[in-house]
């Protein structure tokens, strides 16, 4: 599997010199094999996506994680979305009432967005998710709900023993018991375990954290803590605030490395990154 | 052993920050977790037990009502939710591993996760005045 990032920006896009090396789009992970083309969220770094594929992809498959607009708002300037020879896939979180096709009529409708699903040359493919295993071609997916307001899956992508584990935004310490210390009672364990990669929320320092329990994210620490309980070969750390620079994000990832003791890699994400599993 | 959905890891911190007795229960009756104030009902301690088979958890009480006649299982409010998936209520007495004898008041519910997942139940416990 080849992994290339998008957008790893949480919340608000947010571009500009500071931020040269992390970039500023939101959520958006291209995940390719094969002739398979799926993308994980679609985050505003799904727009330049859309400029650089290929003519030859004919059927693409976007896993929404959920539905907040940091994780949608590139939806309706994804170019394949208005090609007619393209077929794509949308696949997301299922509600406890509302349908996935009508949440995300929300988004594509006036006042918020001027074309609506109806519109489109091919109208996407809607497919709802809960706790579940499937395949898109060779690639097999495990989603599952995780810690995080409103409905939001965690996405397990595996080839052989290549594991991609995706959960941009999850709160560790509100989903779990006894954190770091007990994997079967830990939000997420299931997707992450022994991954090749971890994308991970790590939006927050320690310090920040506190008034902002239940908005649904984790601090870095916490979120190198949750792939060391894991097991994963190496941490991405995904959601970087929109306010924050370069130079803060790796400040940030040097006070948390501090007197750590790490088999595994750790690096903050940035747009561009290319990872072969 | 596999983690636990989240629908229940959020119930066990729920529980977990309560005053009241608390029982998490998956829907084949295992006992995943009892808080602090349940341990004093239960006579036992969730750190020393962990998680209990339900075949192992079920005799340590010996439900019964006033005059001592025991309740079958499934009178029991918590055994009535985990076979009809609705909340149940009722009051009755126990005797606990200590051996006191006291009348409690059980509501139990059903945990169901999105969308229409069932995953299992929940119990609060209030000891009443005999």
């Amino acid at each position: 599997m080849k992994v290339k990032i998008w957008g790893c920006r949480g919340s608000l896009p947010s571009s500009g010199p500071e931020n040269y090396i992390y970039g500023g789009n939101t959520s958006c992970v291209q995940v390719t094999h094969g002739d398979t083309c799926i993308i994980l969220d679609a985050g505003s770094g799904i727009q330049r996506l859309g400029r650089f594929l290929g003519p030859e992809v004919r059927e693409i498959h976007i896993l929404l994680t959920h539905l907040h607009i940091d994780h949608t708002m590139g939806l309706g300037f994804f170019l394949p979305m208005y090609n007619p020879n393209v077929n794509v896939h949308l696949w997301g979180p299922s509600a406890s009432g509302e349908p996935l096709l009508n949440r995300l009529r929300r988004y594509f409708s006036p006042p918020l967005f001027p074309v609506r699903l109806g519109d489109l040359p091919n109208h996407p493919i809607i497919h709802e998710l809960d706790n579940e295993d499937f395949f898109i071609d060779q690639v097999k997916i495990h989603s599952e709900y995780i810690c995080h307001p409103g409905p939001t899956l965690g996405y397990r992508l595996s080839v052989g023993n290549s594991v991609l584990a995706y959960l941009p935004d999850h709160e560790l310490q509100l989903g779990s018991c006894n954190f770091p210390d007990d994997p079967e009672w830990t939000s997420g364990f299931e997707i992450a375990k022994s991954a090749s990669l971890l994308l991970h929320d790590g939006g927050y320092t320690a310090r920040e954290y506190p008034p902002k329990l239940g908005w649904g994210h984790s601090t870095v620490r916490d979120s190198i803590a949750f792939a060391k309980m894991c097991e994963v070969k190496k941490l991405a750390v995904f959601h970087h605030e929109p306010t924050r620079t370069d130079e803060q994000i790796d400040q940030i990832l040097k006070d948390a490395l501090q007197n750590q003791k790490l088999d595994f890699e750790v690096e903050m994400c940035a747009e561009g990154n290319v990872y072969e599993l | 052993m596999p983690a636990q959905p989240i629908e229940l890891i959020l119930a066990r911190q729920f529980g977990d920050s309560l005053s009241m007795p608390v029982f998490l229960v998956d829907p084949e009756g295992n006992l995943l977790f009892y808080n602090e104030p349940a341990e004093g009902i239960f006579g036992l301690r969730f750190g020393d037990t962990g998680g209990m088979r339900v075949e192992e958890w079920a005799t340590v009480f010996r439900p019964s009502d006033a005059h001592g006649n025991p309740i079958p299982p499934e009178d029991l409010p918590l055994v009535q939710t985990l076979t009809t998936r609705r909340p149940a209520n009722g009051s009755f007495y126990i005797d606990n591993l200590k051996g006191e004898r006291m009348l409690i008041t059980v509501t139990a519910f059903p945990i169901e996760g999105r969308p229409n997942r069932y995953l299992g139940a929940m119990a609060m416990f209030w000891r009443s005045e005999s």
